[in-house]
């Protein structure tokens, strides 16, 4: 049993906002739904099959569907945090070769920005979650949860502040064709690494931004995919997995992209030098570095060399990625990074990624995220998607 | 020395790990290790998350470790280090380091634990570590 051409990407909408104080967060899940559909050229009728996270409002599922007036054969709110959605194209794919669904809707959406929620402040994640009385008293929070994997990848394989700055670099080369972005200001390594110092060793400008907004994908059957007007994207592989403190066995240096990796890529029955454009979460730069490593896109500890010098710029690098300026310079909408890594992939594959931006013949792409926290326990789910 | 110091939240405690946190309030610092595969683990739990026995029980530690890694929160309103120590013959724990100057920490230094009091009337304190 496999997925492997056994449903594709129809529809995928990336809320245009970055700043929605006007709207409620169940809006914007509804209005990029209609937008992901459009893209489509389905209804709200067509979808029998809807996936949403934690983000969206209301018991589980159940909020959001009835808020969209949804008549559902099959429902999912798996939540692993911000790479849920490259999950959920995942469990979509699985439930229409099962035969549960044919058009299943994504969406997530989320007003950070608006509400003051940023990644520095310790967030308590269920008062019985088992490890928050071990863990919150700590001021444990996004941004030094991550700074402590930063730390010990330069001390065990002597990554530089300078080689994560690249990354940032590397994103806001893409974002200043994105009139949507956040940050559109190319920036240098030099003023990465003069930002100021917010966890150690991880600086304001290797943080991601807050920012409002949403995106949806619509993932269809072949049947279905054949009578619509879009280029046929492909879902080729899929792989997830978890990693967390193994007990009090914690190794920092790696993430659960070196279990979801392997299984996409053998799913997909490609490597990675096949993959033409990849979408890498990047909650920070460190985050990128790591996943590329596990991803095999080099070797462990050799991330820092593979991102320096402009590797990962398209047009100039041998890795182009996140060419829409990513969670770094675009747009991180909810605090959760994973649909858009999915909509840039998905514009490069069908050819409509910036002209400035896109990748020659990205036929065969990748998105990657990572959910939760990498420096405590965190979720990773890979994509690889072909342009038919 | 640092500067002002950040209030610690009390720890929410249950009915699996009362021992450990009453423990704490006597000065004394508690591992949970598994009575069938011999494992000691962090966060102490009544089933061993190296092989899911339920036959685990309580040993006191001395608290001695070496920092894992270590992020200083450098713009938080009371500068603090967060860390993961290696506690000496055993597990991994996140943690504080505390009562130092956060420019000096370094990635295998040795450290010591020190209980600092957490916020509210009878709550416990939480272990912590400082330079050795
Ligand atoms: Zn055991």
């Amino acid at each position: 049993m496999t997925i492997k051409g056994k449903a594709y990407i129809a529809g995928a909408f990336e809320h245009p906002t970055r700043l929605a104080k006007d709207k409620s967060v169940a809006q914007l899940h509804a209005e990029s739904a209609a937008g992901a559909l459009r893209d489509a050229g389905l209804t709200k009728d067509d979808v029998d099959g809807y996936f949403c996270a934690g983000d969206a409002p209301g018991l589980g599922p159940l909020g959001m569907a009835d808020y969209m007036n949804l008549k559902l054969k099959h429902l999912d709110s798996t939540d692993v945090g911000g790479c849920s959605y490259i999950s959920h194209v995942s469990h979509a794919a699985q439930a229409i070769a099962m035969g549960k669904c044919k058009v299943a809707l994504i969406t997530l959406a989320g007003r950070p920005r608006s509400e003051g929620h940023s990644g520095a402040t310790p967030r308590m994640r269920g008062a019985d979650a088992p490890d928050t009385q071990w863990e919150f008293p700590l001021g444990i929070a996004t941004v030094n949860a991550y700074a402590m994997v930063a730390a010990r990848h330069m001390y065990e394989f002597g990554t530089t502040s300078e080689q994560l700055a690249w990354v940032k670099v590397a994103a806001s080369h893409h974002a200043q064709h994105n009139p949507h972005a956040m940050l559109r200001d190319v920036v240098t390594v030099e003023q990465v690494v003069n930002s100021p110092l917010i966890a150690t060793p991880l600086h304001r400008l290797d943080c991601c931004v807050v920012s409002d907004g949403g995106g949806a994908l619509v993932v269809v059957h072949p049947d279905i995919a054949k009578t619509l007007k879009r280029p046929m994207i492909k879902v080729l592989g899929a792989g997830e997995s978890m990693k967390g403190q193994m007990g009090g066995a914690v190794d920092l240096t790696y993430s659960a992209a070196v279990r979801s990796g392997p299984m996409a890529f053998s799913e997909a029955g490609v490597k990675p030098s096949d993959i033409k454009y990849a979408s890498i979460y990047d909650s920070f730069t460190i985050t990128v570095v790591v996943q590329l490593e596990d991803l095999g896109f080099c070797e462990k500890g050799k991330g820092g060399a593979f991102v320096a010098d402009g590797n990962l710029i398209s047009g100039v690098g041998k890795l182009p990625f996140n060419t829409d300026g990513g969670g770094l310079c675009n747009n991180h909408p909810a605090n959760r990074g994973g649909i858009t890594k999915v909509i840039e992939a998905v514009r490069q594959a069908r050819g409509e990624a910036h002209p400035a931006v896109q990748v020659k013949n990205a036929d065969l792409v990748l998105a990657h995220g990572t959910g939760g926290l990498l420096g405590s326990r965190h979720g990773g789910a890979t994509l690889i998607l072909e342009r038919e | 020395m640092a500067g002002k110091e950040r209030a610690i939240p009390a720890p929410g405690v249950n009915p699996e790990t009362e021992v450990f946190w009453n423990a704490a309030k006597e000065g004394k610092f508690l591992l949970r290790s598994c009575d069938d595969c011999g494992k000691s683990h962090w966060y102490p739990r009544a089933v061993c998350p190296h092989c899911l026995s339920e036959k685990t029980s309580w040993h006191e530690h001395k608290g001695g470790g070496t920092i894992y890694s270590v992020s200083v929160m450098a713009r938080a309103p009371e500068v603090y280090a967060v860390a993961y120590v290696t506690l000496d013959g055993g597990p991994t724990m996140m943690t504080n380091i505390v009562d130092c100057d956060f420019s000096t920490l370094k990635i295998g230094q040795k450290v010591k634990l020190v209980f600092k009091p957490t916020q509210g009337e009878g709550a416990p304190p939480f272990p912590m570590f400082t330079p050795a």
